[in-house]
């Protein structure tokens, strides 16, 4: 009788997604306004949420508890309650809000500002602006330091790498890159940083100390025209091994070795693939397709894309929650 | 016990013969892998752009192209097995063979199985030869790709059985070739995906759609990654016992053997 009850009870639990704390993954989906949830056991779309217009970037609380989302054209970042899909706040953003970081007190937020040449630092427990720092035109990626205190911004008409310290909140150096810079990633012991160029078709790796470039990684999968090869989103795996590079329109991620810097293989991945992310326990990784309208699933030990699923039109952005 | 007898030695004589034939293993190797490493390398990227069963993301052509290439190691050995029955005919060993007092229908299909498993033989070489060349399918989708290379082995080794019956000189093996396998093996899904065609001709699509070689390519495509195609597995089974039956009754005494 008891065991019965239970069964009925886990039943439940399993058909209501809201209830359920597996792991999810969040995807932004630009076109249609929404964040599809994928679960991360089944690898299926579980739920689609409706969210303000265009949602790009997409990032969770320390906490896990809220998602993050660039409205980008409702000149907003939402604030949407995992536990019950439904927008509960705003955070002021600043014109047009397309990639933002969480500064690791969990607190700040950097959104860089692409039409005003802007970074604007918001307070999350305030829900305020707390200052907007000048930058190179049309800001796109933003990337911070482990220990939290240097944050960069990629500008991509000016093609630098501006250095910024959250601790004054001033822009302290600027490094050239290659055309169109779109990602800036550190290494997990913050002694690298890796900023990607999508026109000029190359990842730049700084030497995080003296800001020198060591490095320029270039990319040529098998068959795929060089114009294709446009570098996007970068994600490198915390115990320094790989690095995985979005080659955008070449329809590949490239799988760098993060010691030798050299490229290691290429995977086929949807049309147009723009941002990537992977689950906590880095053993798999997730690409967003724009073009294809969907995400593939690396399988991180065994360097093999095991699934592409569909999602909502020309998805953008990624966050995976483990709980 | 004597259908026992008469088996094994069809078995054993087939498989003596492909052993005391070794370039014609090579010549089964080579071909698929020419096809594998040449011709499917200038076409790598182009089938990236949609998934189709039983892929569950998107495939470089290597990796579409391979079920195609088992298949057509299968086709060729089918219908070289069926240019032997001419050289046995031509030999006389052929009487000897349907003078023993087994019926004709079990000697031929024996013929049909022990031609099927050196087809398989072969099929699996070329499978450990992709592997190692880095095509790969999941483990135990080879294993299940095994009964799906055999029962397709047997459907186009019937079909040879027919041609080797109305085929009257070994040099008409060059119509055979012309006349069968390329059109068999190229208006089929080994090297393009149906949806494909029917991009470029709705009646190309059409003769594709009702090929037997396309099911048998996709029976063994499916299994591959350890998944079942029904209506594939039927046309295939079907499809053999319907040649099997024209096949057996091709054999007639009266048309002098």
């Amino acid at each position: 009788m008891y065991l019965q009850s239970l069964q009925k009870l886990c039943l439940i639990a399993l058909l209501l997604p809201g209830l359920s704390w597996a792991g999810q993954v969040y995807v932004s989906n630009e076109k249609d306004d929404t964040v599809s949830v994928i679960d991360l056991d089944s690898l299926e779309v579980v739920d689609t949420w409706l969210v303000g217009d265009r949602p790009r970037g997409i990032i969770l609380s320390k906490d896990q508890k809220y998602l993050y989302i660039c409205a980008s054209e409702s000149d907003t970042i939402q604030i949407l309650d995992r536990a019950t899909g439904q927008i509960v706040g705003e955070l002021p953003s600043g014109e047009d809000p397309e990639q933002f970081i969480l500064h690791p007190n969990g607190d700040w937020l950097y959104a860089a500002n692409e039409d005003d040449a802007l970074l604007t630092v918001i307070d999350i427990p305030g829900r305020k602006v707390i200052t907007q720092i000048d930058v190179g035109l049309e800001p796109e990626g933003v990337g911070i330091s482990p220990d939290g205190n240097t944050l960069i911004v990629t500008s991509e008409t000016s093609n630098m790498a501006h250095w910024i310290d959250t601790r004054t909140n001033e822009n302290i150096h600027n490094s050239l890159v290659d055309a169109r810079p779109r990602d800036a990633k550190f290494t997990a012991d913050g002694k690298q940083l890796w900023v990607s160029a999508e026109i000029g078709g190359t990842v730049s790796v700084f030497d995080a100390n003296s800001r020198e470039e060591i490095k320029k990684i270039h990319f040529s999968p098998k068959g795929v025209h060089a114009d294709k090869v446009q570098p996007v989103g970068i994600r490198l795996t915390e115990n320094g091994k790989y690095a995985f590079v979005a080659l955008g329109p070449s329809n590949h991620v490239a799988i760098v070795d993060q010691q030798t810097l050299e490229v290691l293989d290429y995977l086929l991945v949807g049309r147009r693939v723009w941002q990537i992310t992977m689950t906590p326990d880095e053993k798999m990784l997730f690409t967003t397709n724009g073009v294809s309208g969907d995400v593939s699933v690396i399988d991180v030990d065994r360097l093999k894309v095991i699934k592409s699923i569909k999602v909502g039109r020309f998805p953008w952005g990624v966050a995976i929650a483990d709980e | 016990m004597i259908y026992w007898y008469g088996f094994s030695g069809i078995c054993k004589r087939e498989l003596l013969r492909f052993w005391s034939q070794k370039s014609r293993f090579f010549s089964a190797l080579v071909r698929p892998l020419l096809w594998l490493i040449v011709f499917a390398a200038g076409f790598r990227a182009a089938l990236g752009i949609a998934i189709i069963e039983p892929y569950e993301t998107y495939i470089n052509y290597e990796e579409y192209i391979l079920p195609g290439l088992c298949a057509m190691v299968l086709l060729f050995n089918g219908m070289q097995s069926s240019l032997s029955m001419v050289y046995d005919r031509e030999m006389g060993s052929m009487k000897v063979l349907l003078v023993s007092p087994l019926p004709r229908g079990f000697l031929l299909l024996s013929k049909v199985v022990a031609v099927a498993l050196i087809s398989l033989l072969q099929a699996s070489a070329f499978l450990l030869f992709a592997w190692l060349y880095g095509i790969e399918a999941p483990l135990t989708g080879y294993l299940c790709a095994l009964p799906a290379m055999l029962l397709t082995a047997m459907m186009l080794n019937t079909l040879g059985l027919i041609i080797g019956a109305w085929v009257r000189q070994l040099e008409n093996f060059a119509g055979v070739m012309n006349f069968v396998i390329f059109p068999m093996f190229f208006m089929s899904s080994a090297l393009y995906p149906l949806w494909k065609m029917q991009e470029a001709s709705q009646w190309l699509y059409l003769i594709c759609s009702y090929n037997p070689f396309t099911f048998g390519t996709e029976l063994i495509r499916f299994a591959l990654y350890g998944e079942f195609s029904a209506l594939a597995f039927w046309v295939v089974t079907l499809s053999t016992l319907l040649f099997s039956v024209m096949a057996i009754a091709s054999f007639k005494p009266e048309r002098r053997f």
